[in-house]
């Protein structure tokens, strides 16, 4: 099976300081990879170079055939593709404030994907049931506690159904039952087909539930 | 044309070196007061030394400063301060000056409330019309349904006024005597009703006959100049009048009356009449008992004009400042200078200002009735103090949300729509609310173009009653049930919607 995301060389470059240098790497479909190093190592940098967030100034990243090449991030019409392969879980959630976890399940499905509205609430709140926090659909963002916050943020990014699923630092905010349940859901989300990168400096759950590490030295 | 009013400038002078006012006055002093922003004939700054005033009014207090005194202590010498004309009564009870004396006309009201000396000049109320209208109107029962201008707060306007509800003209309230008959030449307005010194005056300054517009030479009614003191001075006031009869006997009166070129017939007559009379000769008309509740419909009136300016305008700031705002979050480079530009000007300089441009200074491009002019000033005004709040909240809203919405695949356009929009709308409610409450107190500016809202509907009614108690008490009442259950509405927006963490 060939590879989801490739990252080949990928060096990013603040003020001529490497935060990242020459980083190398790549996903399969139903594959997890944990991408490990402590803080400031250049973990979210690389999740958001993939995202095309951010600009990289040396190498090359291939997603499922879609590639990006060194220096400013293209304008966002030309990133439809690669929108429809990346989902990204930020690590502080960052669902939207103003809408209840249903709608910003919704909101891509409705406006990106064109579907009514009826359409992308079954399928949303079939996604919220399936990650357990299908009863939380009319809560706001400011209601739901950190593990019920991080499983919409999930299924907000699951909407499209991108192959790839890019997650940054998720059991940051998590105990030790919830982060076992994250793992479930992890593997889960993997046996369905999808690649998964989890940048974390959480070696234990690294350990327990990635089919691989990829470590990150500054 | 912004009408240059330089006496304006040197009235404000006048004022500076005179503000000690009355309570400085030595016993050979008469402190008077007298607006010179009327101008001449009446009272003006003395183009050769702007330092000093002249005028027919000037001379009057002079020639009764001279009178005053008599046997006991000898003349006083007369010192002018700058009162604004509309004040005089009030200014007079407080103690700023002794004597009112600049056209101050003779009204049951005044009388009652003050003490007021003998006439001393006859006016003729006289309506000036454009050429053409001359063969068609001859007084007020000729202009139903036609725009009537004339200066606030004076008998002029209380005829206009009886006059909308018997013949349906529409009255029209300036602050000053020059703009009606420029917006009389400018098809603005259909008539003005004024006293005959000043329609002449402003025929003169237009071309003289022939001019921009005529006189009828019937009078629509028959006034008289007195002057004022505090209802206390009742004695002074007496000497006052033996003064002023004085003068009408020797001649002196008429002397002056003359070299101001405002003498005829009739203040021969007048004189004769009063000197003749000891006690003095009553206003013309019945005093009318002025009540609270009398004048509830015009301010209930006026408050509506008040919210309906204050609401449009906000209308249209809310609107131009969301043009502004995105154009400088999102526009190419030129159009954020020209928005800042916009911004930084419009903030920069006074609102009032800006009213008189787009009222008077643009009049000779587009006439703008007063009430859209009112409307566009405002609101093109407050729509740079939107578009900052705008700039702010949209700059609010964290990072992390747009980059959600991205990585989700909405456009640039549906990012702003969906999710950045309604998220600076919170941010913004709160400031917003508060800044409409600042437009409603700011839109009693425009009462200087002729809108008559609450406050200068308030300031008519305070000159009518002569007192700013009741009225002032009513007016902020009025402001008040429009502007607290807004600042309530911001304090709860501001905690309901305080952004999450």
């Amino acid at each position: 099976m060939s590879a989801l995301l490739v990252i080949d060389r990928l060096s990013v470059r603040y003020d001529s300081r490497h935060v990242l240098r020459a980083l190398s790497l790549e996903v399969r479909g139903g594959e997890i990879v944990a991408l490990m190093g402590p803080s400031g190592v250049g973990k979210s940098t690389a999740l958001r170079a993939v995202a095309a967030l951010q600009p990289f100034d040396d190498g090359r990243i291939v997603v499922d055939g879609f590639a990006l090449a060194a220096g400013p991030v293209p304008p966002e019409s030309r990133l439809v593709p690669l929108r429809r392969r990346v989902g990204l879980v930020f690590q502080a959630h960052a669902l939207f404030a103003h809408l209840t976890a249903l709608d910003n399940v919704t909101l891509a499905l409705r406006h990106v994907l064109g579907q009514s509205r009826s359409d992308a609430e079954a399928v949303a709140t079939k996604l919220l049931a399936s990650l357990d926090v299908g009863a939380r659909a009319t809560a706001w963002p400011s209601q739901l506690s950190g593990g019920e916050a991080q499983r919409v943020a999930i299924a907000r990014a699951l909407a499209p159904n991108p192959p790839l699923l890019l997650m940054d630092e998720p059991t940051a905010a998590l105990d030790p039952a919830r982060r076992g349940a994250l793992g479930t859901t992890l593997r889960h989300l993997s046996e369905q087909g999808r690649g998964l990168l989890i940048a974390t400096h959480d070696t234990e759950f690294a350990r327990g539930h990635a089919d691989r590490v990829v470590s990150l030295t500054t | 044309m912004i009408v240059a009013r330089t006496l304006g400038v040197t009235g404000l002078a006048l004022c500076l070196s005179t503000t000690l006012g009355a309570q400085g006055a030595s016993r050979r002093e008469l402190v008077w007061g007298g607006d010179a922003e009327g101008g001449a004939p009446f009272v003006e700054a003395d183009p050769a030394n702007p330092s000093r005033v002249r005028g027919f009014d000037v001379e009057v207090a002079e020639r009764i400063a001279r009178g005053l005194g008599g046997g006991r202590g000898g003349a006083r010498i007369a010192r002018f301060v700058q009162v604004q004309w509309s004040n005089l009564d009030q200014s007079v009870e407080r103690g700023d000056f002794t004597l009112g004396l600049s056209g101050v006309e003779d009204t049951p009201v005044r009388r009652a409330r003050h003490a007021v000396t003998i006439p001393y000049f006859e006016f003729r109320e006289v309506l000036a019309l454009r050429p053409e209208d001359a063969g068609r109107i001859h007084g007020l029962a000729d202009l139903r349904g036609r725009r009537v201008a004339t200066l606030g707060a004076t008998i002029a306007y209380d005829l206009l006024v009886a006059a909308r509800d018997s013949t349906g003209l529409i009255p029209l309230s300036y602050d000053d005597d020059v703009h009606p008959y420029a917006d009389l030449a400018r098809g603005r307005v259909d008539a003005v009703l004024l006293d005959h010194i000043i329609a002449q005056r402003a025929l003169r300054r237009s071309g003289g006959p022939g001019g921009a517009f005529v006189i009828v030479a019937q009078p629509v009614a028959i006034g008289h100049y007195v002057g004022v003191l505090a209802r206390a001075d009742s004695v002074l006031r007496d000497s006052v009048d033996a003064v002023l009869r004085e003068a009408m006997r020797d001649g002196s009166l008429e002397q002056i009356f003359r070299r101001w070129d405002v003498w005829d017939p009739s203040q021969g007559a007048l004189f004769d009449r009063v000197v003749r009379t000891d006690r003095a000769a009553t206003a013309a008309g019945a005093a009318r008992a002025i009540s609270a509740i009398a004048y509830l419909p015009s301010l209930a009136r006026a408050a509506g004009v008040t919210a309906l300016v204050s609401l449009l305008s906000m209308m249209l700031a809310v609107i131009v400042g969301l043009g502004l705002a995105s154009s400088r979050v999102y526009g190419p480079v030129w159009l954020r200078v020209a928005t800042t530009v916009y911004i930084e000007l419009i903030r920069g300089t006074p609102l009032l200002l800006q009213l008189f441009v787009i009222y008077y200074g643009l009049a000779g491009v587009v006439r703008l009735p007063a009430f859209l002019a009112a409307v566009l000033a405002l609101g093109l005004n407050y729509a740079a103090y939107e578009a900052e709040i705008y700039r702010g909240a949209l700059e609010a809203v964290p990072r992390p949300q747009l980059e959600a919405a991205r990585t989700l695949g909405l456009s640039e356009l549906q990012i702003l729509r969906l999710v950045r929009g309604p998220q600076a709308l919170r941010f913004a409610l709160a400031p917003m609310t508060n800044d409409f409450v600042a437009l409603l107190k700011d839109s009693s500016l425009v009462s200087v173009i002729t809108v008559v809202e609450l406050t200068k509907q308030t300031a008519i009614y305070a000159t009518n009653v002569g007192s700013w108690v009741v009225p002032g008490a009513l007016c902020a009442a009025i402001y008040l049930a429009m502007s607290l259950p807004l600042a309530r509405l911001a304090r709860r927006l501001e905690r309901r919607w305080r952004p999450a963490a």
